[in-house]
């Protein structure tokens, strides 16, 4: 790893696309997601509800079937998960057919006490029927040696 | 909840959600993670963990739930979460929340945090972009 320049690493891999995956919104799955998460808002708990929709962080659980690219530089041995965001940019409702590309969000180094740690940002992009962005998600790895 | 009902350094209500292993047996099913770490004491506990994890995913859903709480009809636009040490399964753990920031746009920020209340240790830590309902 100490032989990696991450800045090079960066400018050939962020933004590559490596996989892509089609799924359909599964209601039942939604639902039990939002109620043991302790939502009460109808809109995430109640089908009924005219603007039933996927609760806050019910993406984060759709992962690809790899974390990055079979042909991604060796950063560090030993991985942490460095947390994960969600943002919106449209509801996701029961039946919906999404389209989610999986690529490289960044790749950058943070020193501190422990050292030297690299992150690399797995993003995951969902987009509609109509190819309009639902909702992104970025999975934070951490990689030290 | 309208912006100008709110101020810099409001806390939201705080929680102690439900992180029964029941629940967390429930949720692993349905977020497609059904593994002993988060289901299973001993088994957890024979991979070096304290007990079985609360998964890191469900913690971001109590943070957002409070938020839906506290501002009904609001939209979590963005919430970034930090996993910083395990929260096991069946322990008390209490949901805290505070306006750090009030934005031109009409979204305000939330910190956010969940602690452990037998040992004090933060487990996950949160910020959160939120627009209103009014």
């Amino acid at each position: 790893m100490a032989d990696v320049d991450i800045r090079a690493v960066r400018d050939e891999w962020v933004g590559r696309v490596f996989q892509e995956i089609d799924l359909v919104v599964d209601q039942h799955r939604m639902l039990e997601w939002a109620i043991t998460a302790g939502e009460t808002d109808p809109r995430f708990i109640d089908p009924e509800h005219p603007d039933f929709q996927a609760s806050t962080a019910y993406p984060t659980h759709i992962n690809a079937a790899r974390m990055l690219p079979d042909d991604f530089p060796n950063l560090g041995e030993r991985g942490i998960d460095g947390g994960k965001a969600v943002e919106w940019h449209r509801p996701m409702r029961a039946g919906d057919h999404l389209h989610a590309t999986v690529q490289i969000g960044d790749v950058y180094e943070k020193t501190g006490r422990s050292g030297t740690m690299v992150f690399i940002v797995n993003r995951m992009s969902f987009y509609d029927s109509e190819k309009r962005l639902v909702a992104e998600v970025d999975w934070r790895m951490i990689r030290s040696t | 909840m309208r912006i100008e009902d709110v101020e810099l350094g409001d806390e939201l209500p705080e929680e102690r959600p439900d992180v029964s292993l029941e629940t967390v047996r429930r949720f692993v099913i349905a977020a497609e993670m059904n593994m002993p770490r988060f289901t299973d004491h001993e088994a957890a506990r024979r991979e070096g963990l304290p007990g079985a994890l609360i998964p890191g995913i469900m913690s971001q859903g109590h943070l957002a739930a409070m938020i839906h709480r506290w501002a009904p009809g609001s939209h979590v636009v963005r919430i970034d979460t930090v996993f910083r040490t395990p929260m096991v399964v069946g322990t008390a753990v209490v949901v805290k929340g505070a306006v750090t920031g009030i934005n031109d746009d009409g979204t305000i920020e939330i910190d956010c945090t969940i602690i452990s209340e037998a040992t004090g240790a933060t487990g996950v830590l949160g910020t959160a972009l939120v627009r209103l309902s009014g």
